[in-house]
């Protein structure tokens, strides 16, 4: 008998449709599943033989050979399974209905016939979607990522019984959806805010303005002058997640692994990696590439605490993914491009012992371990750093005279959002979403000063030794001010300030 | 091979100091015959160690001292042997003076007013601040600096006679033709363009640790006083200032926070009697080759009437002391935004100046 039944495996993020044949023949007892499967697919043998017989199904005591087309794909994951099964049930008749064409499988069981969570559902739907099938069984604990999507049946089952009851009209499983306007118009709660903060006024507005436009923004200040605690606040204030974006982002979790409670995500990321990390941990790869931390970071933000004390290596790494905002990880089996679309946040002290230019605090460094130290940092990278703040605590006994109400996030983040749709508006078409990403020739398009702004950034170009390729950063900062001011055209005030977020461009070391 | 020859010859050979060169002059009586003289009678000289001995024997040949002639050519280099009559007066005279001098770029002249200014490679935001104004104000009363080409305060000096395009002196502590440090490559250009590099050392000649005291007394000695901005309690600014004054030079130092490490040289030297520089006027009278000199006495006042409200406002703060821009936005009551480009547009008027840490001080 033979019997055919879909499933799908990852490349990446993307997902390929498999089709599972099944044969039973005469012979001599045994299971052999072909068509380049890895481990955790040659395992599932003895799992679907369990599972078929434990759910009071009969495994037929017969020649049993499987293959998983296309034969020339690699392919690896637990999630095929149920596909194997449903295949084996369906080639020995306890399925009759055969029409399952336009239906795929997939989770993984469980020896007593449980149907368990996999990794990486919401790929694997959204591929499926777009290869034309309209109706997948999945496991129900994956049902809340999935169920966003228009256009294909989630059916959550809970065991294989339950599955073959379904497909044999036995039982009725509706459709699983979910409303996600209501999920998106939850107003987001952070733990973490900016009215915590007193004073450090200029370190949030620079906060402000990175989130606005998407600007990778790093601070510099000594140890214990609250870099860490702004920067961390930075998810309170970031423009609303969009539901296509929402998506992206679970597709990457869920590849990973990450996905808490297997719901849509509905936060942007922010991702805090140790110095230590390793270069692959960070842009990803491992023999079967896994996306790294700016992978999982996209949309959202990259937060690198200390910068220079990362791995050199590690910090070159960032180029590509800083550039283009996509990774491309090669290995021996394939190439995979995972997205990488975040705001960088990093922070420094402006040498190794943290101390320099601080008046009282002696400095123990030597030029030469400065002069390294910053060096670390390269100019390539630094080119895509668009703000440089120095932040220096306040002293106490200055912020007990200050009675200003303190702005709240919710405030801070009203005015994100504003102009993040000035911005996607005037991108619109372009593939462009916030400032942050133009290119050379957008920068002439969209960033025309008139003659008095133009004349004053020449002459600070002139007065205050801003290096050159301070000047498109400049313009790009100074786009989003004015943007956040809801002034169409760039003033002379917008780039005044611009000018003095590039501390690092100014050489005082 | 005549005395000059031979001088320039003795002093490109490793291990002959100028008080080698004295020795082997008592001994034989006039350089010439060094040249001339037999190994052994060399090796009779006991007061020479044997390194250095052995070492002016295997140099003594013919093609060395042409290549090196030719050497010196190719590097547009001029020798300056304290036989020539362009050598620097002031120079003649000082304790353990230099034999020999290689000049790169324009030829020291005979009657220049200089000044050296020296001080720590790690400079803070102040000394440097303090450096540039300082330099400025004297490259405006016609004296040029002489430094050392070092990181920090010494790169200080130059950069602001460059940005000037004003004759300024530096003496290496290596071959005329090393940069060093290497981040100093433009500083090193520009100045052969416009003023000179000296140093007593042989063309290629390494920058050795000890080499750099001992440039110190050609800073101070072509100088007619020696402003030291800021320098540690053990600084190499401090064997200039020991140097200018043995050579009796005037010292001036610049005084610091008494808490700062980085002014801990400056304070003791104007405790033990180093003329304390608030301003350029201090430095002037003290001299008396620039007795001549007059200086507008006239203080800068900030103009207020050309600035409007909200500048006057904040630099009403600033003038108080060093300010932080969060407390500029407290005390004023004013939007950072606003703050910030209020305080871009003082900046480019040269009324205030930004300081590591986000704070502006006046200029």
């Amino acid at each position: 008998m033979l019997s055919k039944v879909k499933t799908c495996v990852l490349q990446g993020l993307e997902g390929h449709i498999i089709d599972v044949e099944v044969d039973i023949s005469n012979g001599l007892p045994q299971l052999s599943i072909v068509g380049l499967a890895d481990m955790s697919i040659k395992e599932s043998k003895e799992r679907v033989r369990s599972a078929i017989k434990n759910s009071g199904f009969k495994f037929p005591l017969s020649r049993i050979t499987i293959n998983l087309a296309p034969a020339n794909l690699k392919k690896e994951g637990s999630q095929i399974d149920l596909a194997i099964a449903i295949g084996i049930l369906k080639a020995t008749e306890v399925i009759e209905n055969s029409d399952t064409d336009d239906t795929c499988f997939i989770g993984e069981l469980s020896l007593d016939g449980r149907v368990n969570k996999i990794n990486g559902a919401l790929p694997i739907i959204i591929s499926l979607r777009e290869l034309g099938v309209r109706r997948v069984v999945i496991p129900s604990s994956n049902k809340e990522e999935c169920s966003a999507l228009e256009g294909i049946d989630i059916i959550p089952v809970d065991t294989l019984t339950q599955a073959v009851t379904y497909l044999n009209d036995q039982t009725k499983i509706e459709p699983y959806k979910t409303d996600i306007t209501k999920i998106f118009d939850q107003e987001e709660d952070f733990s973490e805010r900016f009215e915590d903060i007193k004073g450090q006024e200029g370190a949030k507005r620079a906060m402000e303005i990175a989130a606005a436009g998407g600007h990778n923004i790093i601070f510099i200040g000594p140890p214990g002058s609250g870099k860490t605690m702004i920067a961390k606040r930075i998810t309170s204030i970031l423009p609303k997640l969009t539901f296509e974006e929402s998506l992206e982002i679970t597709k990457i979790y869920s590849i990973s692994g990450l996905l808490e409670d297997n719901k849509l995500i509905k936060k942007r990321p922010f991702r805090s990696p140790h110095h230590t990390i390793t270069p692959v941990a960070l842009v990803g790869g491992g023999r079967n590439p896994k996306p790294g931390e700016v992978s999982l970071s996209h949309y959202g933000v990259l937060f690198l605490d200390e910068f220079p004390e990362f791995n050199k290596s590690a910090i070159e790494i960032l180029r590509q993914p800083m550039e283009d905002g996509i990774v491309t990880v090669s290995r021996v089996s394939s190439t995979f491009t995972f997205p990488s679309q975040f705001v960088l946040v990093g922070t420094m002290n402006p040498c190794p012992c943290g101390f320099f230019g601080d008046p009282l605090k002696e400095c123990t460094c030597s030029q030469r371990s400065i002069d390294n130290y910053l060096s670390k940092i390269s100019s390539p990278i630094l080119d895509r750093i668009d703000l440089h703040i120095e932040v220096k605590p306040v002293k106490y006994s200055d912020l007990e005279k200050d009675n200003k109400d303190v702005e709240t996030s919710k405030d801070i983040r009203g005015r994100v959002n504003r102009a993040r749709n000035i911005q996607i508006k005037r991108y619109r078409g372009k593939n462009i979403f916030s400032n942050s990403e133009l290119g050379v020739r957008d920068i002439e398009m969209y960033c025309k000063l008139d003659k008095s702004s133009s004349n004053l950034l020449e002459l600070a170009f002139d007065n205050l030794g801003l290096s050159a390729r301070a000047y498109n950063k400049i313009l790009k900062v100074s786009r989003t001010i004015a943007d956040l001011d809801l002034s169409e055209n760039i003033k002379d005030i917008h780039i005044a300030e611009a000018i003095q977020y590039r501390s690092l461009d100014r050489k005082y070391w | 091979m005549n005395n000059r020859d031979t001088l320039i010859w003795l002093n490109s050979i490793q291990g002959v100091t100028v008080k080698v060169i004295e020795k082997l002059e008592n001994y034989y009586g006039n350089l010439e015959n060094i040249w001339l003289g037999s190994n052994n009678d060399m090796n009779k000289i006991k007061s020479i160690s044997e390194k250095t001995r052995l070492e002016i024997i295997s140099k003594k040949d013919k093609t060395y001292f042409d290549n090196m002639i030719e050497n010196i050519k190719k590097n547009d280099v001029k020798v300056l042997t304290i036989m020539d009559e362009e050598f620097p007066e002031k120079l003649k005279y000082i304790y353990n003076s230099p034999k020999v001098l290689y000049v790169k770029g324009d030829m020291l002249k005979r009657q220049e007013r200089l000044i050296g200014i020296v001080g720590a490679r790690k400079a803070t935001a102040y000394g440097k601040h303090i450096t540039n104004k300082l330099t400025n104000e004297l490259l405006d009363l016609g004296i040029n600096p002489v430094s050392g080409m070092a990181k920090g305060v010494d790169t200080e000096v130059h950069l602001a006679s460059i940005k000037k395009n004003q004759r300024n002196i530096a003496v290496l502590g290596c071959g005329v033709d090393v940069v060093y440090p290497k981040s100093n490559k433009y500083i090193y250009e520009k100045i052969i363009e416009n003023g000179s590099v000296i140093s007593e050392f042989s063309l290629g000649t390494q920058p050795l640790k000890y080499n750099f005291p001992q440039r110190n007394r050609i800073i101070s000695g072509l100088s007619s006083g020696v402003l030291v901005i800021e320098a540690g309690e053990r600084s190499g600014s401090l064997i200039t200032a020991h140097h200018a004054a043995e050579q009796g030079k005037e010292v001036f130092a610049v005084p610091g926070n008494i808490n700062s490490i980085y002014s801990r040289g400056t304070n003791l030297l104007i405790k033990d009697g180093a003329k304390i520089v608030l301003g350029v006027e201090d430095i002037i009278e003290e001299i008396r080759e620039f007795k001549d000199i007059k200086i507008n006495k006239q203080k800068r006042q900030v103009d207020y009437s050309k600035l409007s409200e909200d500048e006057v406002k904040i630099i009403s703060f600033i003038e108080e002391e060093p300010i932080h821009t969060d407390l500029i936005c407290l005390k004023t009551n004013m939007s950072i935004s606003n703050v910030n480009s209020i305080l871009t547009i003082l900046e480019m008027k040269g009324i205030v100046r930004k300081l590591p840490n986000q704070l502006f001080t006046i200029v």
